[in-house]
């Protein structure tokens, strides 16, 4: 057997292990294991590793030689918060045991490792609470043994490329995006290929495959609910073509010389159809509409995969010098038809792929920064960063998927933004390579007034400037602690006043959610099958105490979900103000289940598009901003508006038509709406849809609405970008890019 | 562009469909089952129901009054709270209580009056069924005609019969001082408006506030009059605007998805104040409004008013007319609080709202044998009707054919098919048997008997006895004049221009609905359908020719062009009195109380004289519509002075509308500006 120990050592030299691991003489072997397991480096291996380790009675470590980067993360994760140790403790380690959950807090709480709960995760490690709680205490003990050097720093790496050697070894199972999507993906349909819903032999929903929460779980309420919402009928299929058909594919249109060139630089592309048509699309309704049906229109000629910044510098600098146009691709997940090839496009496209770009280049624990490539997807940078005890905070629904980059182009927002702020408030630094060629900041400054933010011409460039390659963001520790919650609310208009006044008394927590009446009974709908009897004995008791005791209409209430995070204590104290704030406008809490079955319907509800097309039904969801008077006005009118819109053209039965409010500030909130309908009988439903949604976000503009909260303009809303921004706005975007970009190689034509 | 009013064949007659006669089952079964029926109707869903409370403690809280309180408090240096003390007393004096109880009590009591008043109530049973539909889908607002006291109540009355949640009622502040009888109104639904407002900032927000509230709550359909006042010529009255305004203003503003607005024609056969209306329009003051005099009126009672078509028209939908109209991205970047003059966009769409809803009202109602009549009997020299009496069977005769030129302009007749015409005649001129009389195969004009005299009348009594006959009777000509007033004025622009080229006619037919606007109601913005419309309807009834570029007479149209000019004369020559008063009249500066007696006593001297034709020239409401035309045409400015309207005269823009009008210089576009007033 290797010396596990050694390697694990060498690699966390080749940081900065020392920082946490400070002189603890005295403890005995068992501490050596449990500092290295709570490092959780490769948490699943190392901690196998680690008990070897201890095995072979190694208890204090010397610096060795810095030999190779670990390969997933630049370094050990650190403690590097003296001052709040905690007495018992004593000097070590505090920064890390704040991002331990501690016993108490597993004991009442959700596993923060929600990987392993909502979200579906590639890791097989999700951590229980048990060997967590193990591995604090071994934490203490080891971190005796080991010894804290003077003039630690952070250790910065020059962000060279990874040789293509050593992806393998480590990095390829960790990570979710492998170069070829199609291996784990679905090409015509939402997310992994294992993961759907149907409807089995008995009629029943389940949910296949093993990533979620609710995989491998009945639906009982489903059928009901889809039939009796959509008037659907699971005798009626409008099945997907099976395979994607190659033949359906135009062949690529190359240009030689730029190929030529490519290929010396030795960065990987592609001009399979597969590979090409997969980044031909983002997961509009009409794109996955015409997937389903094997219509594929225009793709990208070419893939290329770039691993760093530098293949990136070098595949422009191709790109200009043969006029090729690019289309940067990030997670694919986008929704505003921001990856259509322009069909007026005549030079070859190359989409550039960043998907393995996806490395965490080094975490600054001084300054709780951590530099990343733009690649990375969501999952995989909280995973990463959460194995050093930290996270970014920033989860979007699409994380799974979604990518840094993306993020940066479309000015991405998470759930958890109460806290951790929105994309533009992580940011600290970002590099883009743009036809003139790279622009980033000379400094990390948290906040500079160097005239216009120059960040702000690339958060939100959807593409069209450059190639976002890494970027520097915010981190914070893992909250110690976390606590979902819900509330129910007699009515809609009682409910948005609550949230009004959180956001007044600025007290949101991490996240908190309201839904409307339909939006409640879908959620109602989802609900898998229970196992217990009392269970369901005690839902129905809760019914009846809400609907009969409190007199609550069931065709009015709503119901807010929430998530608390941080300290245990705070969090509690947190919980009361907000649930005494709902208890104001006539809110009951309603548990934490509740709570946390609304968060895990966001990974999943984009697989239900796919069972709804399955028996035609068709939807979407989209979002806006709004001033806080106009949040009810808005959500009334957009409903009706959709509603009034299908019947008049043509649709047969009512729409399910609804909203939520789904994030807070202080001058408004976002509010999303779900539009979906039964298209049987419409000869083109497409069309109806794309009307349907057209007049939906005239209704939207009408009412004050923003174009967009965070999806962005891409190609689907392009038209309302003058008078969202005016025409001087729109002038001064397009001198941007005339400098930057005269000859449009980025040339996906979004935004104007 | 089409509008989709005119898209939809709304402008044609829906007069086929069926009324049904409500009183019918009143006179078979229980009034007092009727009062105490069990009335449950099914409200607007979009809202949760709201007491009066409720309704006008939102009002007096809200931001938008609270930024008005804080300005005028500004303004004048009082105290906010005061001025909020002052905004609690204004609601208090505006607001309704309604109550089912008092509905109930109305219920019967009008049911008690409406049989003794009328032989039936018609009510187009349709246009309820979708009435009923629209209530539960958004806020609606109940747009009636106003051409008498008995309108006031009567849409409350057909809602709470068919189970339809009834109205809160815009009305005038005269109802609410009536001992009794304002509470009862009150708490029927009555909400009561002060007349003249004028610039009293804290009102105007006090009563926008709470319509405003109204329709955004949905707290019950609204109704109100568009025209703002009874018209006292049976003719509809330029819209006002502010009321109009505040409705609209929360779809504007999208507080609502949308509204609807139901126009409602009523129509009488004979209308309760016919020879009051005719007297006020001479100058006899109108009698305030009291209880006493309410029930005085027992006299009036005892008479016969025939039958009282009430029309709901179609219910139309104020997203889909505004669209293109209104753009509601105006009100996103400040607070839709905030008290703000409406943008110029907003102000030409509320106007075309209101004349379009005026134009709807016109179109739906019905009209009667009578009124036909009356058009013809004005056509006869005055001598025929007063000495010489107008042979009945030529009457009967013209009335026919006017009716089939009724029918080709599109009007709903209230023609019963299954009597003899000659039986429907006559009747009608049995009904009014207080305007004309008819005796020995002859019709005359009736003359009211003055109590006996000491002295004997003077000429000018004389001429103002038969004026009142001939308002009376012009009243009820005006029922149908909206049915032929753009064919009309087509004619009348052949006559004046003599040209046959459609341009120069187009221009003529603008410039006198410019001179005319207050006198026939076009909705603005549509001359050339208007013009179109005049064009297509005389080609219809084969009085002319129309090609590209002429309009030219046609032989056998003669009796229908002479008959539709004869229509406009006398607005033509009371126009003239005045213009002629205006232009020949030294003093530039003229108060309103001066002007009007000052013309009508021309006038009645041209009368004297023989030299004017038409007593209509004598009415207050003519010459106060030829005084805002002028206006309008900026020959005559407005002087704002604290006691009285004055106003300026430019004697010789007066002196050239007159030419032109007679023909005697050529028509050219006069520039108008769009009328907005609010």
């Amino acid at each position: 057997m290797e010396n596990v120990v050694q390697r694990l050592l060498k690699c966390s030299t080749s940081t900065f292990f020392q920082l946490h691991i400070v002189n603890c003489t005295g403890l005995g072997e068992e501490g050596v294991k449990a500092a290295v397991a709570t490092s959780r480096l490769e948490r699943g291996k190392l901690r196998r590793r680690t008990r070897a380790a201890v095995e072979t009675g190694v208890g204090h470590r010397e610096p060795g030689p810095r030999t190779r980067r670990c390969p997933q993360i630049a370094f050990c994760p650190a403690f590097c918060d003296p001052d709040s140790l905690p007495p018992r403790v004593g000097w070590i380690a505090a920064g890390a045991l704040a991002s331990i959950p501690t016993p108490a807090a597993h004991g009442s709480a959700p596993s923060i490792h929600k990987h392993g709960s909502s979200m579906a995760s590639n890791s097989s490690s999700s951590g229980g609470s048990d060997r967590q709680r193990i591995a604090q205490q071994r934490l203490r003990i080891i971190a005796g043994h080991l010894q804290r050097p003077a003039g630690d720093d952070s250790a910065l790496l020059a962000a060279e490329c990874k040789d293509q050697g050593s992806k393998s070894d480590a990095s390829s199972e960790e990570k979710t995006v492998p170069r070829r999507r199609q291996e784990i993906m679905k090409w015509n349909g939402w997310g992994y290929s294992d993961s759907r819903f149907l409807f089995n032999k008995k009629g029943q929903a389940e949910f296949t495959g093993k990533r979620y929460k609710l995989s491998g779980m009945i639906i009982p309420g489903l059928k009901e609910w889809f039939e009796g919402t959509f008037g659907a009928n699971l005798q009626h299929k409008s099945p997907a073509t099976p395979i994607l058909n190659s033949s359906a594919v135009r062949p690529p249109t190359l240009n030689e010389a730029f190929v030529e060139e490519l290929k010396s630089t030795g960065v990987p592309f592609s001009h399979d159809a597969e590979d090409r048509v997969f980044r031909a699309y983002g997961h509009c309704v009409h794109e996955i509409f015409a997937l389903r049906e094997g219509r594929i229109g225009r793709v990208p000629d070419l893939v290329v995969w770039p691993n760093c910044h530098n293949d990136v510098v070098k595949i422009v600098e191709l790109a200009c010098k043969h006029n090729v146009c690019l289309i940067p691709y990030g997670g694919g997940t986008s929704v505003s038809s921001a990856l259509e090839c322009p069909s007026e496009e005549t030079r070859s496209i190359v989409s550039l792929d960043t998907s393995q770009m996806n490395r965490i280049l080094w975490i600054d624990e001084k300054n709780l920064t951590a530099h990343v490539e733009a690649g990375i997807v969501g999952q995989d940078l909280e995973r990463l960063l959460n194995e050093s005890g930290y996270c970014t905070g920033h989860e979007p629904d699409s994380m799974e998927f979604s990518s840094l980059g993306g993020w940066v182009a479309t000015r991405a927002s998470g759930m958890k933004k109460n806290i951790y702020g929105n994309i533009e408030d992580l940011v600290v630094h970002i590099k883009m390579v743009t036809p003139r060629g790279v622009i980033e900041k000379s400094c990390q400054g948290p906040r500079m007034s160097t005239g216009p933010d120059v960040h702000h011409f690339i958060l939100g460039s959807e593409g069209t400037l450059g190639v976002v390659t890494e970027v520097t963001m915010k981190i914070r520790p893992m909250p110690e602690y976390q606590k979902y919650g819900s509330v129910v609310f007699p009515n809609f208009e009682q409910g948005v006043a609550c949230l009004r006044e959180v956001a007044k008394q600025r007290c949101a927590p991490a996240s908190i959610r309201l839904m409307d009446n339909e939006q409640f009974k879908f959620g109602h709908a989802l609900k898998p099958q229970v196992s217990s009897i009392f269970t369901s004995f005690l839902d129905g008791l809760k019914k009846i105490y809400i609907t009969k005791f409190k007199g609550f209409d069931p065709n009015r209430l709503c119901v807010a979900t929430l998530l608390f995070e941080g300290n245990r204590e705070k969090v509690l104290q947190h919980e009361k103000q907000v649930y005494d704030i709902a208890a104001k406008f006539g809110g009951l809490a309603a548990g934490e289940d509740n709570g946390q079955r609304g968060y895990m319907l966001t990974f999943v509800i984009a697989y239900l598009r796919d069972l709804g097309m399955d028996y035609y039904v068709m939807g979407e969801s989209f979002e806006t901003s709004v001033p806080w008077d106009r949040v009810l006005d808005i959500c009334q009118n957009v409903k009706a508006r959709i509603v009034h819109e299908c019947k008049e053209r043509g649709v047969q039965f009512t729409p399910l038509s609804t909203c939520r409010v789904t994030q807070t500030y202080d001058a408004g909130a976002c509010v999303y709406f779900y539009f979906g309908f039964n298209y049987r009988g419409l000869s083109d439903p497409v069309h109806v849809y794309e009307q349907v949604e057209h007049a939906a976000r005239e209704e939207i503009l009408a009412n004050g609405g923003s174009l967009s909260h965070h999806h962005g303009v891409g190609k689907l809303r392009k038209e309302w970008m003058s008078e969202t921004v005016s025409n001087v706005g729109i002038g001064m975007l397009k001198s941007v890019k005339d400098y930057v970009d005269p000859n449009n190689i980025f040339g996906n034509r979004n935004l104007f | 562009m089409t509008h989709t009013h005119r898209a939809s064949g709304r402008a044609g007659p829906e007069h086929d469909e069926e009324f049904v006669d409500i009183l019918e089952e009143r006179r078979r079964s229980s009034d007092l089952g009727h009062a105490l029926r069990t009335f449950n109707p099914h409200p607007y869903r979009g809202a949760p129901p709201c007491s009066t409370a409720d309704l006008n403690k939102a009002v007096l809280e809200s931001q938008y009054l609270r930024y008005v309180a804080k300005e005028i408090a500004m303004e004048t240096g009082s105290s906010e709270e005061d001025v909020r003390e002052e905004a609690r007393g204004i609601l208090e004096e505006m607001s309704q209580n309604l109550q089912l109880r008092f509905i109930r009590l109305m219920g019967y009591t009008l049911t008690k009056v409406f049989k003794r008043l009328f032989t039936g109530i018609f009510v187009n049973m349709e246009g309820l069924g979708t009435l009923q539909q629209a209530i539960q889908e958004a806020p609606v607002i109940l747009m009636p005609n106003h051409r008498s006291y008995v309108d006031f109540l009567v849409i409350s009355y057909i809602l709470f019969t068919y189970d339809i949640p009834v109205p809160v009622i815009a009305a005038g502040i005269p109802l609410a001082g009536m001992k009794m009888v304002g509470e009862i109104l009150r708490r029927s639904g009555a909400f009561f408006i002060r007349r003249a407002i004028g610039s009293d900032k804290l009102y105007w927000a006090v009563l926008s506030e709470y319509v405003k509230t109204i329709v955004r709550k949905g707290y019950a359909p609204m109704e109100f009059y568009v025209e703002g006042l009874r018209s006292r010529t049976l003719k509809s009255v330029t819209p006002k605007l502010g009321m109009m305004h505040m409705v609209l203003e929360p779809y504007f503003k999208s507080e609502v998805f949308d509204i609807t607005l139901v126009p409602v024609s009523i129509s009488y056969d004979r209308v309760l104040e016919e020879s009051l209306l005719a007297h006020e329009l001479l100058g006899v003051p109108k009698p305030k409004e009291s209880t006493a005099g309410l029930l005085k009126a027992g006299k009036v009672l005892q008479e016969d008013y025939g039958t009282m078509h009430v029309n709901f028209g179609r219910p139309l939908s104020v997203r889909q007319l505004c669209q293109g109209k209104i753009n509601r991205c105006q009100y996103n970047s400040a607070p839709r609080d905030l008290p703000q003059k409406p943008t110029e966009e907003a102000q030409a769409c509320v106007s075309w709202l209101a004349h379009l809803m005026v134009r709807i009202q016109d179109e739906g109602s019905v009209i009667s044998p009578w009124s036909l009549m009356a058009c013809l009997l004005l056509q006869a020299p005055m001598a025929v009707l007063t000495e010489e009496g107008l042979p009945w069977e030529r009457l009967a005769e013209r009335t026919l054919w006017l009716r089939r030129l009724a029918l080709d302009c599109g009007a709903g007749l209230n023609w019963p098919g299954q009597t003899p015409d000659s039986d429907v005649m006559s009747s009608a001129v049995a009904l009014h048997r207080s305007v004309v009389y008819r005796r020995a195969g002859r019709v005359y004009l009736l003359q009211q008997e003055e109590p006996a005299r000491k002295r004997p009348i003077s000429p000018e009594e004389a001429v103002m006895r038969i004026a009142t006959a001939v308002l009376m009777l012009a009243s009820y000509r005006n029922q149908s004049l909206h049915v032929f007033a753009r064919p009309a004025l087509l004619a009348t622009a052949l006559h004046i221009t003599k040209s046959t080229q459609r341009d120069e006619l187009f221009a003529c037919f603008c410039f006198l609905q410019d001179v005319f606007s207050y006198e026939f109601i076009l909705v603005p913005g549509e001359l050339s359908q208007d013009f179109e419309e005049a064009c297509v309807l005389l080609e219809k009834c084969g009085a002319v020719h129309i090609s590209q570029q002429e309009v030219t007479l046609s032989d056998m149209g003669l009796e229908a062009l002479s008959f539709l000019r004869a229509l406009i004369q006398p607005f033509i020559d009371s126009y003239q009195v005045m213009f002629r008063y205006l232009s020949e009249e030294g003093d530039p500066v003229l108060t309103e109380k001066q002007l009007v007696p000052a013309v009508r006593n021309r006038a009645t001297k041209l009368i004297l004289s023989g030299e004017l034709r038409t007593y209509e020239a004598l009415s207050s409401d003519t010459l106060k519509n030829a005084l805002s035309a002028l206006q309008r045409l900026e020959a005559v400015t407005k002087l704002r002075t604290p006691e009285q309207n004055e106003y300026k005269v430019n004697s010789a823009a007066v002196g050239r509308i007159g030419d032109i009008l007679s023909g005697t210089i050529p028509p050219q576009m006069l520039q108008t500006t769009p009328d907005a007033r609010l």
